[in-house]
């Protein structure tokens, strides 16, 4: 199955959209976003993977050793520092809507005008 | 809109999104038949060109240097815009609620083993975060990854003890001045470069002799350090940030 990588990416991204929408909590919905975003670690780490590749670390393998791209690597972590950065926002926000309105639940916000 | 109405259209509309997106993905060259060439020349020369054996750090701080300037900012201005989001607002101060202070409060003591796990952990996971910094051109590690254990050291402080403690120490104008140097010292990295008339961000430090040591790969070390320290304190802040809402007290309602 050479496209199964690609078919858990959608379903990760899919069940996360899913909890978004349907979330009652802003919290909750947080955390689906972290999910749909966790799809492109899969994804990015499933497009540099090359078969019986080691990793893109050549301190005790030899030089020429067949690894795996280092680029995609890099970017999956690019990827992880910019999620904290984002969730860390996010919950900033959560903490400042619950003060002023006194729920979290994104029906009741949409329903009350500041 | 009501919760069913809304998951049906949700539905529909995921089905197509998730069907165009597997047609978009299926054109991809399966799993494991990386087509390269980008990483497989990297992987290449990589260490003769750099001296650093971590092919990942070396991308990071060398081949797209350029961009991790940006990652790097991105989270100095998530920290920046979550200090502003969290500021106080009209009628807040901190302070200690009457209800905290009365005489016959109950207050739950950390346990000792709390309090002995915390403490006897703090350092060796400094230690550890210190390591991976200072290891970027050797093995899976580098800035982002130790900057976040070395905070986690924090939080530990934290854990064993009174918060109140913790923030009487203001490890938050130090994050924020250390932050500042993180952020500052990678652009200044890259500047010197330009001021030796070679492209921002150029290796223009002695790559050592032996390929992996900590004294090998340039600027790919320094610039790990830099990061480490940027990250390190942007995570305190922010835990920091979010644990001074614990503190406020509320004024009259507006």
């Amino acid at each position: 199955m050479q496209i199964f990588p690609f078919i858990v990416v959608v379903w990760i991204v899919g069940i996360g959209l899913y909890g978004m929408v349907t979330s009652r909590h802003l919290v909750h919905q947080i955390i689906c976003l972290i999910v749909v975003q966790s799809s492109t670690y899969v994804l990015l780490l499933g497009v540099g993977y090359v078969t019986g590749g080691a990793a893109p670390y050549f301190f005790d393998i030899p030089l020429h050793t067949r690894a795996v791209d280092p680029v995609v690597q890099a970017l999956a972590l690019t990827d992880v520092v910019v999620e904290a950065a984002v969730t860390a926002l996010l919950l900033s926000f959560a903490i400042q809507a619950h003060k002023r309105f006194g729920t979290l639940d994104p029906q009741e916000l949409a329903s009350l005008r500041g | 809109m009501t919760p069913p109405v809304r998951r049906w259209v949700f539905l529909v509309g995921a089905a197509g999104l998730a069907a165009f997106y597997l047609f978009g993905l299926s054109g991809l060259p399966g799993f494991g038949h990386y087509p390269g060439p980008y990483g497989f020349i990297l992987n290449r020369v990589a260490v003769p060109q750099t001296n650093a054996t971590g092919v990942v750090s070396a991308v990071n701080f060398e081949y797209r240097g350029f961009d991790t300037v940006g990652e790097e900012f991105i989270l100095f201005a998530a920290v920046a815009g979550m200090a502003v989001v969290l500021r106080h607002l009209r009628g807040e101060h901190e302070g200690r609620q009457p209800l905290d202070e009365a005489s016959d409060r109950d207050l739950p003591p950390t346990s000792d083993a709390a309090r002995m796990v915390a403490l006897l952990f703090t350092g060796p996971i400094v230690l550890i975060g210190w390591w991976l910094v200072s290891h970027a051109q050797a093995s899976p590690s580098g800035g982002f990854q130790g900057g976040v254990v070395i905070a986690t050291g924090f939080v530990l402080l934290y854990l064993s003890g009174e918060f109140r403690v913790f923030h009487r120490l203001g490890p938050a104008d130090v994050a924020a001045a250390v932050e500042a140097v993180g952020a500052g010292g990678f652009v200044g990295t890259g500047l010197a470069a330009v001021a030796m008339n070679l492209p921002y961000l150029k290796n223009f430090l002695p790559l050592g002799t032996v390929p992996g040591a900590v004294s090998s790969s340039g600027t790919i070390a320094l610039i790990s350090f830099f990061v480490g320290l940027e990250v390190a304190a942007a995570f305190i802040l922010v835990v920091g940030e979010l644990l001074k809402q614990t503190l406020l007290v509320r004024g009259k309602k507006r």
